[in-house]
């Protein structure tokens, strides 16, 4: 199963464009906010922490840039290219359904991370506490991982997906979302999730809040920039490990037609010492985005769970 | 300084909106009425659209708390105009409901059935569109205002194009699964119905829902049900998540459990 294929949106540099100068030229909702609805791919050629290699270079040359995209969107997927006979090779084919990565729409991106807080591009690590939490959870799972449906990932159980609950990183496939906005309401759809129904009136966020899988966000407009501040996580949401306590800034501006800058910055105490960020592009899609009903077609839950009850018989016979 | 002018009215008119209810109903800046906010039916229309008196829960052990309570039914003329087979077909999955009711297993909704749903439903409204977010099993819908968008798939929600007819935001929906019911009693249309649906402002704080259902391989003509949808003011009302999916699990994958092992315990998640 083998593709080589592959889209760049020749966006170009978006993530690295000076402020716009002409900022008022971007278009604007009909009561004057700026206009950021459409439907964007969050896919980029940057990875979400920078290759060793590369230590502080921040941004690559254009000659770089040409080998690295090469290298990272033909090898990334290698996953794919299974022997046939094996048991990895019983899969469905995801580059027949359109479901690779690499053919999704990719804005071209010269940084070697999307990470760019701390300066080196790192995700900076657990505390021993979070690594803790992290070590108890996988141990209560141990040994039980196809027990039920209550012990797969929060994504199999069409409860939560990284590519729409904040702050929202590209992942697999279907990393796609749509904005619209009413007045007083801005609303960032995953294509795979919730709608996020995001208040603009600067409201602060509420100080008994309760858990919510996606968290609770209140946002304000500072000049062409959208602000999103979350807080008030479910425990079990656990985003990259993360306590309840996390709590997410998002910036979202316009760069040109085509494109979106977006940014995050997650900081949580109980999780990493020091809070972290990154920026990516989001690229306009020609098209829309259509239902994504998990639940309702989640046939893979059933074929984990069976699966999983063949292999223990066929174990108990061999005994 | 316009812009602090804008934004500091803009926060005086949010506090003005929690302090006073509003004596007209709200109209947008291209004067068609505002149908943003957040709405929900008050009846027992979810449990059965027909006209119905009371009735045992679907399972006994479950007792008064969650028997049927009885509805005047929302259905304009009283009876839903079935076909017979299709008649005898509602019939069957009345008797079913406790395993094939979408709803328990946390499906969306469809159309028009999320609208009367007992959860409330937030409506935001622009020139452009009108998205409509619903907390049941966070269903979502995009109407293409004065779109000529036409239903590319079948879908649970289905495909809405809609127009203002004075007052009345009428919305067609096509593209629909089939898959969906329109209440706990196991009334349904089919994958063929064609929905107009009409949102009119009944008062400041009213909206009357309207849904034609036109589907002849069910029915013997076209039918209506008609309901007001109330306006929540609660002050600071957000809707809150209802994920859903945890709760029909045990129902949906029960049977595929590890022999012996225990399901969750019932706690609350949340």
């Amino acid at each position: 199963m083998k593709h080589g294929t592959y889209f760049i949106v020749a966006g170009l540099a978006a993530a690295i464009a000076p402020l716009c100068a002409q900022a008022q030229k971007h278009p604007r909702t009909a009561w004057g906010d700026p206009d950021l609805t459409g439907a964007y791919s969050e896919f980029t050629t940057a990875p979400l922490e920078r290759d060793a290699k590369y230590a502080n270079k921040e941004v690559l040359t254009d000659a770089e840039y040409e080998e690295f995209a090469k290298t990272r969107l033909e090898t990334r997927f290698s996953d794919d290219e299974t022997e046939p006979g094996t048991q990895a090779d019983v899969h469905y084919s995801m580059g027949q359904f359109q479901l690779s990565e690499n053919e999704g729409v990719h804005s071209l991106n010269l940084r070697t991370s999307i990470v760019t807080q701390p300066k080196d591009g790192r995700i900076p690590p657990l505390t021993a506490a979070a690594a803790a939490r992290r070590d108890a959870r996988a141990a209560e799972r141990r040994g039980k991982e196809f027990d039920g449906p209550e012990m797969r990932s929060l994504t199999e159980r069409c409860i939560i997906w990284s590519s729409t609950q904040p702050p929202i990183l590209p992942r697999g496939y279907n990393s796609n979302l749509q904005i619209f906005q009413s007045p007083g309401y801005v609303i960032v759809q995953g294509e795979m999730g919730d709608p996020r129904v995001i208040p603009t009136d600067g409201r602060k966020l509420p100080d008994n809040l309760l858990p919510q899988w996606n968290g609770t966000s209140v946002g304000r407009w500072d000049g062409e920039t959208f602000v999103i501040e979350t807080a008030g996580f479910h425990p079990d949401s656990a985003w990259r490990n993360a306590s309840e306590n996390m709590r997410v800034t998002e910036r979202i501006r316009r760069l040109d037609d085509d494109t979106l800058e977006y940014a995050f910055t997650v900081a949580d105490p109980d999780t990493w010492a020091e809070p972290w960020g990154g920026v990516y592009p989001l690229t306009k899609l020609d098209g829309l985005l259509y239902e994504y009903a998990c639940t309702e077609g989640n046939y893979g839950m059933a074929n984990i769970l069976s699966g999983a009850r063949v292999a223990e018989k066929e174990a108990a016979a061999k005994q | 300084m316009k812009r602090f002018l804008t934004a500091a009215l803009a926060l005086v008119a949010g506090a003005t909106a929690h302090a006073q209810a509003l004596t007209e109903f709200p109209r947008a800046t291209n004067g068609k009425p505002d149908l943003s906010g957040v709405w929900q039916a008050v009846n027992t229309a979810h449990w059965n659209i027909e006209p119905h008196v009371s009735g045992y829960p679907a399972l006994l052990e479950l007792g008064a708390q969650f028997a049927v309570p009885p509805g005047n039914g929302v259905v304009e003329g009283g009876t839903i105009p079935y076909l017979p087979e299709a008649r005898a077909e509602r019939d069957k999955r009345f008797e079913n409901r406790v395993n094939d009711d979408p709803e328990g297993k946390c499906y969306m909704g469809g159309v028009p059935r999320s609208t009367y749903m007992p959860y409330p439903l937030q409506i935001l409204q622009s020139e452009r569109d009108v998205v409509i977010y619903y907390q049941f099993a966070t269903a979502f819908r995009r109407i293409f205002v004065d779109g000529k968008e036409e239903a590319p798939l079948d879908s649970w929600m289905g495909w809405s194009n809609g127009r203002w007819d004075g007052n009345s935001f009428v919305v067609e929906v096509t593209g629909l699964n089939g898959l969906t019911w329109l209440d706990r009693a196991g009334n349904y249309a089919s994958g063929n119905a064609r929905i107009t649906e009409r949102y009119t402002p009944l008062g400041p704080n009213h909206l009357q829902y309207e849904a034609t259902i036109d589907d002849s391989t069910v029915f013997s003509r076209p039918w209506t049900i008609r309901m007001p949808l109330y306006r929540i003011v609660d002050e600071g009302f957000r809707i809150l998540e209802f994920k859903c999916e945890p709760y029909a699990e045990e129902k949906i994958y029960g049977h595929l459990r590890k022999p012996g092992s225990a399901p969750p315990a019932g706690a609350p998640s949340q």
